[in-house]
C-alpha cells in the first residue's frame, strides 16, 4: 500500500510548528501504524543515500519524534492524532494497536500531537502529559503505608463493584480524552480514578476528599470544564464510560456540601 | 575469589532464616533516615514499590524513569497473574508448596534461601494490593478468585483480568504519587541513567540524562538501587517495551557489579507469531490462556499443508487427526507445563514440519472445547481483552478460528548478581525485580515476575537497605564536584559524540536487528558449542562494524530518540557476547538454556549437578580482556534435586 502522510513538525516546545508532507511506498496491510512510522524515520535517516551497499553516508534526514514503548496497547505511551481522531479510525485501540489494513490504499493521512492546553508540545508528535501525574499525586491514592495492612479477604467486596471499579480502573492515561474533547477536559480520566477507588470500601472513606483534591488540581493545570459532549467515552481505546464522571461528580458534591 | 561472591545466606531452618536475619540487621532510627539519600532507577513494580516505601520510611528518595511518567514502566503489560500461598481455594497450597514449585521449575538453578523468603513475602504481598484498591477478580461471595498456571497443580495465581501488571502497577503508582505529595519521593521522569558512580568502592550517585534538553546532570547519593528490568531486548525482537534495555546494568557491571547467569532467559511459548521483515515487536498472549486452551498441530503433513495454502481452516481438522502434543507428552500436567518446556515442545513440532502457517514457525492455540464447556460468554468473561487484541492485530477471530502461537524471548532470568540483602559486588549498589538473579534460576514460573518485583521492593529492600545505610550516618553527603563525577560526566559525553560523529551508512535499528539475528538462532532456544562461537565472533565483527558506519542524527543536547536507541545498542552488542560466552561455558541444558549436546533421548534437558551447580557471576575485566568468572555454588540443604517430571 502507497499513502501520501502530513505531518506535524515542531522542533521544540518554543519552535513554530507545520505540516510537512511525506510519501510512503510498499507498505503491507499487517504493518501497525507505528512500524509505518519506523519505516519512515529509517528513509528520512537515510535519505539521499545511496543504495545500502554502497557507504556514502547518510544525509540525515530529521526522524519524526513520536511517542511510543509496549507496543501492546498498555503503556498509554502512544498518542497520535491520526485524520482528526486520537488513535485513529479504529476504535477501542491506542495508535500501536492499529494497522494499515485500516486504510486505503493511496490514503492522505494527517498526523498531529495531542492538540491541548494541558499537554505542550516537546517536540514533532511528542507532548508533556506531567499534569496528570500532577492530578494523581494530588489525592490519586489510597492512603496506606506498606505493611500492616489487613488480610486480603477479610472485607469481601462485591463482585458487581469490584468489576465496575476494574472498568474504570483499566484507563491507560494516554490522554485521548482530553485531546479528543472541546474543552480540552480531563474529567474522564480524573473520574476514572475517582471512580475506580470510590467502588471499593478501601477507597470510599476518603472518596469525597479525593474527589475534591484532584478536580482541584485538574483546574489549576488548566484543564478545560466538561460540557458532556461524550466524546472521550467515543475516542478512550480502553471504552471507559462516561458514568464514572457522574460518580465522580457526586463525590465532589458530597465533599462541597460537608464543607 | 569467594570474598567476591558472599550471598549471606542467613543459618539456620529453611522457614526461619528470614525472621532471623530481620531480627538481627541494623535500622536506622527515624532521625537519620531524614539525612540519607537514595536513588532509584526504574519504576517497575519493583521501583515504583522500593521508592513508595522507602520514602515512607523517612529516606529521601529520588526516583528516575526514561518514560514520561512512572507508570509506563513495562511491568504495566504483565497480563496473566500474581502468585501467593494464600491456599484461598483449600487446594493445600502452602509456602512450602509455591517455595518447591519456583525451585523446581528454575530447574534447581536458584537459591534455596531466597525462594523460599519470596514465597514466604508472597501473602503480604496481596494484602497490601488489596488495601491500595487493587481490582483483583472475586466470586459472588465478594471473596478474591485464582486460577492456575504454569509448573503448579493448586490455583494461587491472583489476576485482574487480563491486567494484572497494570493493576499492580497502578497500585505501586498510587503509592509512589502519595510519597511524592508528602514530598518524601522526588521524581525525575523522562531521565536516562548513563553512569554509576563509584568512590573508593561504594555506589554514591548517577550521571543521567535528561531526555528532553539532552542537559548531563549529576545525582550523588548514600545508597543507589537498580530496578531497571532485563535485557530481553538485545534479540530486537521480543515481548519487552522498545524503551526497555539493559544499559543501566550493563554500565553498573563495567563498573564493578558482577553480572550473573546471562544466557538464562526465558522464551515464552505463547507470543504471536512474527509476520514479516518490517514487525518492531512480538505481543504475547498471556498464559492463563492455558488454563482452558488446548495446543496442537495436526497430525497428518497433509493438513499442514492445505493449512499453510489457506485450502481449509483449522477448525476443518477433526478431533482424532489432531496431535495435542503436550497433553501427549506430559499428561500430568498437560498444556501447563512451564514455559521452557512447552516452547521446546513447540519448537521440536516446528522443526518436524508440523508448523501451521506460512512460515512454518506456529502451533495453534484452541478454546473450541472451553467454548463448548462453558460456553462463549464465560470465556469472553475470562479472556476477553485478550481475544480482542489478537483480533486487531491479527484479523483473525479466536472465538471461532484457533489462535496462532509461536515461542518469544520475554524474560531475562540472569541479571546483576546479588547476595541475600539484594546488594551487587559494588556495596551500596543493590539491584531488584527483573534486573537482579536470584529468585527463578533457569527458568521463571509464570505469575512469579510480579511477586517477585513487589517482593523485593516492598518487603525485602527496605529492611535489607537499612543494614547498609545504618553505618553511612555519620558520612558526610558526596559532593558531586568530586572528581568521581567529572570523569564519569566526561566519558559519556565522549561516547554520545563518539556516536554521532560516526556519520555512517547504518541506521541503529538496522544494526539492531542483525544482532537480534545472531542471537536468536545462536543464543536463543536452542544452542551448541559450534554456534556460540561463531555467534561470538560474528558479534564482535558487527560490533565493529557498528561503531564505524552506524549514522545518529541530531544532536546531544536536544530530544534524540535516535540517539538514546544507539547508546543501548552499544550496550547490546557487549552484553550479547557475554550472554553467548555464559551460554558456552555453561555445557548443560537447564531450564530456558538448552544446549543440544545435553539433552535425553527423547529430547528432554540434561542438567549436570556435578559440574555446573553453581551461579555463573562475571566480572568486568577491561574493554579488551575476557571477563573473569567467579562460581557460586548452590547448595540444596532442604530441597533434593532431581529430574525435573511433568509427565506423571
Amino acid at each position: 500500500m502507497n499513502f501520501t502522510l502530513r505531518i506535524w513538525r515542531q522542533a521544540n516546545a518554543k519552535a513554530k510548528g507545520k505540516f510537512e508532507t511525506y510519501t510512503i511506498e510498499n507498505i503491507s496491510a499487517d504493518t501497525s501504524f507505528l512500524e509505518m512510522m519506523d519505516i519512515l524515520n529509517d528513509r528520512l535517516i537515510r535519505q539521499g543515500c545511496e543504495p545500502v551497499a554502497v557507504s556514502k553516508g547518510c544525509k540525515g534526514g530529521d526522524p519524526v519524534a513520536f511517542d511510543h514503548d509496549c507496543r501492546e496497547g498498555i503503556c498509554g505511551m502512544c498518542s497520535l492524532y491520526i485524520n482528526g481522531r486520537a488513535h485513529g479510525p479504529d476504535d477501542d485501540v491506542t495508535t500501536c494497536q492499529l494497522h494499515m489494513r485500516k486504510f486505503n490504499d493511496g490514503d492522505i493521512i494527517t498526523i498531529e500531537p495531542w492538540r491541548s492546553r494541558g499537554f505542550p508540545v516537546i517536540k514533532d508528535l511528542v507532548v508533556d502529559r506531567s499534569a496528570f501525574d500532577k492530578i494523581l499525586q494530588a489525592g490519586g491514592f489510597i492512603s496506606v503505608n506498606t505493611g500492616g495492612v489487613p488480610d486480603a479477604n477479610a472485607i469481601p467486596v462485591p463482585k458487581e463493584k469490584s468489576d465496575e471499579s476494574m472498568d474504570a480502573a483499566a484507563c491507560v492515561g494516554c490522554g485521548a480524552c482530553v485531546a479528543t474533547c472541546k474543552n480540552g477536559s480531563a474529567m474522564l480520566f480524573v473520574s476514572s480514578r475517582v471512580s475506580s477507588l470510590a467502588l471499593l470500601p478501601q477507597g470510599k472513606l476518603e472518596a469525597a476528599r479525593r474527589a475534591k483534591a484532584m478536580v482541584a488540581k485538574m483546574d489549576e493545570l488548566g484543564f478545560g470544564s466538561c460540557t458532556n459532549t461524550q466524546a472521550c467515552e467515543m475516542e478512550c481505546p480502553k471504552s471507559i464510560s462516561i458514568t464514572h464522571i457522574a460518580r465522580m461528580n457526586r463525590e465532589f458534591l458530597l465533599a462541597n456540601l460537608k464543607d | 575469589m569467594a570474598e567476591k561472591l558472599n550471598a549471606k545466606i542467613p543459618e539456620g531452618e529453611l522457614a526461619e532464616k528470614w525472621t532471623n536475619h530481620k531480627s538481627h540487621i541494623r535500622v536506622v532510627s527515624p532521625a537519620n533516615k531524614r539525612k540519607l539519600d537514595i536513588i532509584i532507577v526504574g519504576t517497575g513494580l519493583g521501583g515504583a514499590s522500593a521508592a513508595a516505601s522507602l520514602g515512607e520510611l523517612g529516606y529521601n528518595v529520588k526516583v528516575f524513569c526514561i518514560s514520561d511518567s512512572p507508570r509506563r514502566a513495562h511491568s504495566i503489560a504483565a497480563q496473566g497473574g500474581i502468585n501467593a500461598a494464600k491456599n484461598y481455594q483449600n487446594d493445600n497450597d502452602s509456602v512450602y508448596r509455591l517455595f518447591y514449585d519456583t525451585i523446581k521449575g528454575g530447574d534447581y538453578r536458584s537459591r534455596e534461601g531466597n525462594v523460599y523468603r519470596l514465597a514466604e513475602v508472597s501473602n503480604l504481598i496481596i494484602d497490601q494490593c488489596v488495601a491500595q484498591g487493587v481490582p483483583f477478580a472475586r466470586d459472588y461471595g465478594g471473596l478474591l478468585d485464582n486460577r492456575s498456571f504454569g509448573g503448579a497443580q493448586v490455583s494461587r495465581t491472583f489476576y485482574a483480568r487480563g491486567q494484572t501488571g497494570q493493576q499492580l502497577l497502578l497500585g505501586a503508582y498510587a503509592a509512589l504519587n502519595r510519597a511524592i505529595s508528602k514530598k518524601q519521593v522526588t521524581a525525575f521522569p523522562r531521565h536516562e541513567m548513563l553512569d554509576l558512580i563509584v568512590i573508593d568502592g561504594e555506589a554514591k550517585g548517577l550521571i543521567a540524562r535528561n531526555l528532553v534538553t539532552g542537559d548531563i546532570e549529576r545525582h550523588a547519593a548514600h545508597a543507589v538501587v537498580l530496578a531497571t528490568g532485563g535485557y530481553g531486548n538485545v534479540f530486537f525482537l521480543s515481548t519487552n517495551a522498545m524503551n526497555s534495555n539493559g544499559s543501566a546494568a550493563w554500565r553498573s557491571y563495567k563498573k564493578g557489579a558482577c553480572f550473573a547467569n546471562p544466557c538464562f532467559a526465558q522464551i515464552h511459548p505463547t507470543c504471536i507469531p512474527v509476520h514479516g521483515e518490517q514487525q518492531s515487536k512480538l505481543t504475547l498472549m498471556s498464559e492463563s490462556l492455558r488454563n482452558d486452551g488446548r495446543i496442537w498441530v495436526p497430525k497428518k503433513k497433509e493438513d499442514v499443508e492445505k493449512l499453510r495454502n489457506k485450502q481449509i481452516n483449522p477448525s476443518q481438522i477433526p478431533e482424532d487427526e489432531r496431535d495435542y502434543y503436550l497433553e501427549r507428552r506430559y499428561p500430568a500436567f498437560g498444556n501447563l507445563v512451564p514455559r521452557d518446556v512447552a516452547s521446546r515442545a513447540a519448537k521440536e513440532r516446528c522443526d518436524a514440519g508440523f508448523g501451521v502457517n506460512e512460515t512454518g514457525l506456529a502451533v495453534f492455540l484452541d478454546f473450541s472445547t472451553a467454548i463448548q464447556r462453558l460456553g462463549k460468554k464465560v470465556i469472553e468473561q475470562r479472556y476477553g481483552n485478550l481475544f480482542q487484541m489478537y483480533e486487531k492485530i491479527t484479523d483473525v477471530n479466536p472465538y471461532e478460528e484457533p489462535m496462532m502461537i509461536y515461542p518469544a524471548i520475554h524474560y531475562t532470568m540472569g541479571g546483576l548478581w546479588v547476595d541475600y540483602n539484594l546488594m551487587t559486588t559494588i556495596p551500596g549498589l543493590y539491584a531488584v525485580g527483573e534486573a537482579n538473579f536470584s529468585d527463578h534460576g533457569g527458568n521463571r514460573l509464570g505469575a512469579s515476575a510480579l511477586m517477585q518485583g513487589l517482593a523485593d521492593g516492598y518487603f525485602i529492600l527496605p529492611y535489607t537497605i537499612g543494614d547498609y545505610l545504618a553505618g553511612k550516618i555519620q558520612e558526610k553527603k558526596v559532593d558531586t564536584n568530586h572528581p568521581a563525577f567529572v570523569e564519569a560526566e566526561r566519558a559519556v559525553c565522549d561516547k554520545m559524540n563518539k556516536l554521532l560523529a560516526v556519520k555512517g551508512a547504518q541506521t541503529v535499528d538496522y544494526y539492531h536487528k542483525r544482532l537480534g539475528r545472531i542471537m536468536w538462532d545462536n543464543v536463543g532456544m536452542a544452542r551448541n558449542e559450534a554456534g556460540l562461537k561463531k555467534a561470538i565472533e560474528e558479534i564482535r565483527t558487527l560490533r565493529m562494524e557498528f561503531w564505524e558506519n552506524v549514522y545518529v542524527p541530531g544532536e546531544p543536547g536536544e530530544f534524540n530518540q535516535e540517539l538514546e536507541k544507539a547508546a543501548r545498542v552499544a550496550d547490546f552488542f557487549e552484553l550479547g557476547e557475554l550472554m553467548a560466552l555464559d551460554a558456552l561455558n555453561r555445557r548443560e541444558s537447564c531450564g530456558g538454556h538448552f544446549r543440544e549436546e545435553m539433552q535425553t533421548d527423547d529430547g528432554e534437558t540434561l542438567r549436570d549437578d556435578n559440574n555446573y551447580m553453581y551461579v555463573s557471576a562475571w566480572e568486568y575485566k577491561g574493554p579488551d580482556a575476557e571477563p573473569e568468572r567467579h562460581k557460586e555454588t548452590l547448595n540444596y540443604e532442604f530441597v533434593k534435586p532431581s529430574t525435573r517430571n511433568y509427565k506423571d
